[in-house]
């Protein structure tokens, strides 16, 4: 197809084959590991960075306000002078506070979200790792942030702290159930639990409409229990700001807030590339059977915009969702969890697997 | 503090935590200690005075004319209606009779102030319940208000623009044309609170049987204003003691009978509606006259006791003068709608989450300074 | 009822409260002990039921502290001011009220804070505003002084 012009997968090989061409296998590997590192690394910081620029340009336009538009043309650069900030700000020391846990908690919540997005694909053969498990592992492992956010509050010697961690423990163990639920729902349409198949399985048209009932249902739990779990929106009590001050983060201050900050978005970004690349296509063009002229006009897209289009979009919906709802209380919360969502969960499951047997997908 | 944690948490097993003085949903520098079991709210303990600044003593070495500033400062959301109230004593205390000019444009300004403060309890409701964005809505039409106040009083939130025996000077002469094109501009708008909050599946349930008051309670902690009406409690003084041009004005009294979180959040938007119907009755008929009867200089109240009830934004507001026949009052006493409305915090709170005491003490819609005075 | 036939009902039921036509309303000055007594009259009697307490002010009089309460009933839309003095200057002391109308709780405190009534069988008799601790002194007392205070 056309879009095969964008394979990077010929790209990857030739680099790697040079790599282990001229050094010995330990050091090539080493190499490479600090080349994905150090590449990945940057373009976390840019859409962490970009995506509180979009955060804030969003909610003013939903809020009838300009945004930030002093620092640089249209206030592009406010959220670089805001890093900046952070960086230089005093790490104010909690004398209460138990001070190894404290200060291991942000990492573990920003390792969380920078191990998952290793398993996303940008475009065909753009990514750090395809595991055969890659939906897996990447539920895994974003579920560990929660540890990070529990020992922040715990370790914090705060009860405001200590509430919202216990929350946010309680939210995310839920909601974790919703969200593999509905990805287990596409990985029935799928066949397979690599991300990379998953894309190449849409090809003639992306799960949202091939899967049509059923995944679009696994979408709107996915879009709910998702926002649920990154602790945004109407769902987050972990850090309600009119009732917990700052909920887990409140004695967190300069960098380390700043890592707590990051991770919200970049998990925000991850769950969304997820719900783009398993109910969207992720980085497949739009086909639509039978128009010919137009799926070849898609396919000279490249593929990393299909990919960051669409998940933009779903970040959009999870921004939408945060600034015109009010939150849910806990027990509201758990309530819709597990009296709505995962019924309905198990239901759709079921009838996805009887559209598959019976083919009644397209 | 130590001790509270050891006492507490370890020998009672309850879990104190303090909401306020600085936190985000007190609207001010109230605190309140509360017990928690879980999420559970136990009990709640109002701690006030933060912000006591004794005006009830200051008011003893003042003039009645000074005085009105200070009132400025309790309730600073419905200044013009506390000033009224002390006007309103000196006038019926020395038996004068003011222009119909005047009740009129007090009337006005009393219900602009209203809706003021009902936009900002609105804005600030919105956000207890992480409605971020209700913030802006109505601070934006708050805004048409503030500015309609600057052009004619010379100050957007503290006005003292009542003087006894009258008003500080004449209105603007856009003022009328200012009202109307905003009731017209928020009559539009004020749907559109409608449809971001009220209508809200989230906002119904979190509010919905939060926070019951029956009437025999409402009336027994002295619950007044939107917050007493809600639970059935007719309790509105422009109804049923009418003072400057309230009587000549038909409005409906905005009563429910259940009481939650929900009805005083309902109670407030509907008197919104009210509030606009009483403007638009009095904006085109200001009779014309003087703005002010002549006072002599010095003040003097007649020797006795006064009381003169107003109806603020929050509930019952009411001022006492005891006089001796000086220029200084004896003893001036402020009740203040708040300070009844917080004592009730507790049976209202207690049983549910700490999430509802949010949205209880935002349904109440506490002032922190007219508690403290 | 209007303050004629409030003045009748009331000294019917009990003829040792001396009733005064005042400026407003109709005042009902009573003695400290008859307080709880007369106050529960108020409330219970079906042709008075003066169950809201609009208002509960102390006073630092010449001759004595004393308390006014303005009552108002709901039912009947009458209003009274009932007005008690405390019996001792040095240790002014009078029946809550708290337990017939509980609004009374918190104004009671207050008074207490400022003036320095104390309150019997009040449940919660602590200062409200003023620092329990390290406070000395009721600031709405004619005799306080404070070297911050505002002279004429």
């Amino acid at each position: 197809m056309a879009f095969d012009i964008y394979d990077f997968t010929s790209f990857n090989q030739t680099i790697d084959k040079a790599l282990y061409d001229n050094l010995p296998p330990i050091l090539a590997m080493l190499t490479e590991m600090v080349i994905i590192g150090v590449v990945f690394l940057l373009f976390y910081a840019l859409v962490g960075l970009f995506l509180v620029y979009a955060e804030r340009k969003v909610c003013a336009f939903i809020q009838n306000r300009v945004g930030p538009n002093r620092v640089g043309p249209y206030g592009i650069f406010q959220t670089f002078a805001d890093f900046i900030k952070l960086l230089m700000k005093e790490l104010i020391p909690i004398n209460k506070a138990d001070k190894i846990l404290f200060n291991l908690a942000p990492f573990i919540v920003i390792i969380a979200s920078f191990m998952a997005i290793a398993a996303i694909p940008f475009g065909k053969g753009l990514h750090a790792i395809d595991l055969n498990v890659g939906i897996f592992y990447v539920m895994a492992v974003s579920s560990l942030g929660v540890v990070g956010i529990l020992l922040a509050g715990w370790s914090s010697n705060n009860k405001y702290s200590l509430i919202g961690a216990m929350r946010s423990g309680a939210q995310i163990v839920s909601y974790e159930l919703s969200v593999g639920l509905s990805m287990v729902t596409m990985v029935i349409l799928a066949g397979s639990m690599q991300l990379s198949e998953i894309v190449e399985a849409q090809r003639n048209g992306w799960f949202i409409f091939t899967g049509h009932v059923p995944a679009f249902i696994a979408f709107v739990i996915f879009l709910i229990a998702s926002t649920a779990e990154t602790n945004r929106g109407p769902f987050d009590l972990a850090e309600a700001e009119s009732e917990l001050t700052a909920g887990f983060h409140t004695e967190y201050s300069g960098i380390k807030f700043a890592f707590f900050f990051l991770a919200e978005y970049m998990n925000m970004f991850i769950v969304a590339s997820i719900a783009a690349t398993i109910f969207w296509g992720g980085w497949m063009p739009l086909h639509i059977p039978g128009w010919e002229g137009f799926n070849i006009v898609m396919d000279y897209i490249p593929p990393f915009f299909w990919y960051m289009g669409k998940t933009l979009v779903v970040i959009f919906l999870m921004m939408w969702f945060k600034w015109t709802f009010p939150r849910l209380r806990i027990d509201q919360l758990l309530k819709l969890e597990w009296k709505y969502l995962l019924p309905i969960n198990l239901f759709n499951i079921i009838l996805m697997a009887l559209i598959v047997l019976m083919g009644w997908h397209f | 503090m130590e001790n509270i944690i050891t006492n507490n948490s370890i020998q009672q097993e309850e879990y104190i935590v303090n909401m306020g003085p600085q936190h985000p949903s007190t609207h001010g520098v109230l605190r309140l200690k509360i017990s928690l079991k879980g999420e559970t709210v136990e009990n709640i303990e109002p701690h006030c005075g933060y912000i006591h600044r004794g005006i009830e003593k200051m008011c003893e070495r003042l003039t009645y004319q000074q005085i009105i500033h200070l009132t400025d400062r309790l309730d600073y959301l419905s200044a013009h209606t506390n000033n009224e109230a002390v006007c309103l004593l000196v006038e019926n205390a020395l038996q004068i009779e003011v222009p119909e000019r005047v009740k009129y444009i007090r009337t006005i300004l009393d219900e602009l102030t209203r809706l003021a403060s009902h936009q900002l309890w609105w804005c600030a409701f919105g956000m207890d319940l992480g409605a971020l964005t209700t913030y802006f809505y109505g601070l934006r039409d708050r805004e048409k208000i503030l500015d309609i106040f600057e052009e004619t009083t010379g100050a957007r939130l503290l006005q003292s623009f009542n003087v006894p025996g009258g008003l500080m000077n004449d209105i603007h002469p856009n003022f009328i044309g200012r009202v109307k094109e905003f009731i017209t501009y928020f009559r539009k708008k004020l749907p559109e609170y409608d449809e971001l909050l009220t209508g809200n599946v989230i906002l119904k349930e979190r509010t919905t049987d939060i926070g019951l008051l029956t009437l025999e309670e409402a009336i027994n902690y002295g619950v007044t204003g939107p917050s007493g009406r809600a639970s059935g409690f007719a309790c509105d003084v422009r109804k049923h003691h009418p003072y400057s041009a309230y009587d000549k004005v038909e409005f409906k009294e905005i009563l429910y009978t259940k009481g939650d979180s929900f009805h005083r959040y309902k109670a407030r938007v509907e008197e919104m509606w009210e509030s606009m119907k009483i403007l638009e009755q009095l904006i085109d008929n200001i009779p014309e006259g003087d703005y002010a009867v002549k006072m002599k200089p010095i003040i003097k109240l007649p020797e006795g006791e006064y009381y003169q009830r107003v109806e603020a934004a929050r509930g019952e507001f009411g001022v006492y003068v005891l006089s001796t026949g000086e220029k200084y009052p004896y003893r001036v006493k402020f009740r203040s709608p708040n300070f009844s409305n917080l004592s009730a915090i507790n049976k209202l709170g207690a049983g549910h989450k700490i999430a509802d005491l949010v949205a209880i003490g935002g349904s109440l819609d506490l002032v922190i300074p007219d508690i403290d005075r | 009822m209007n303050n004629e036939q409030l003045k009748e009902k009331i000294q019917s039921i009990d003829s040792t409260i001396n009733i005064v036509e005042g400026k407003q309303y109709l005042e009902l000055n009573v003695v400290a002990e008859n307080l709880s007594k007369t106050a529960l009259m108020l409330k219970n009697n079906a042709d008075l039921s003066f169950d809201y307490l609009i208002c509960l002010t102390g006073n630092d009089l010449p001759d004595a502290y004393s308390v006014v309460y303005h009552l108002e009933s709901t039912k009947h839309n009458h209003l009274v001011v009932l007005k008690v003095k405390a019996d001792s200057r040095e240790n002014p002391v009078l029946d809550t009220v708290s337990n017939i109308w509980i609004t009374a709780d918190f104004h009671e405190r207050e008074v207490y804070d400022l003036i320095g009534i104390t309150f019997t069988n009040h449940p919660d008799m602590r200062r409200i505003f003023l620092d329990e601790e390290d406070w000395i002194g009721y600031p709405l007392r004619k005799d306080y002084t404070d070297n911050n205070i505002i002279t004429r």
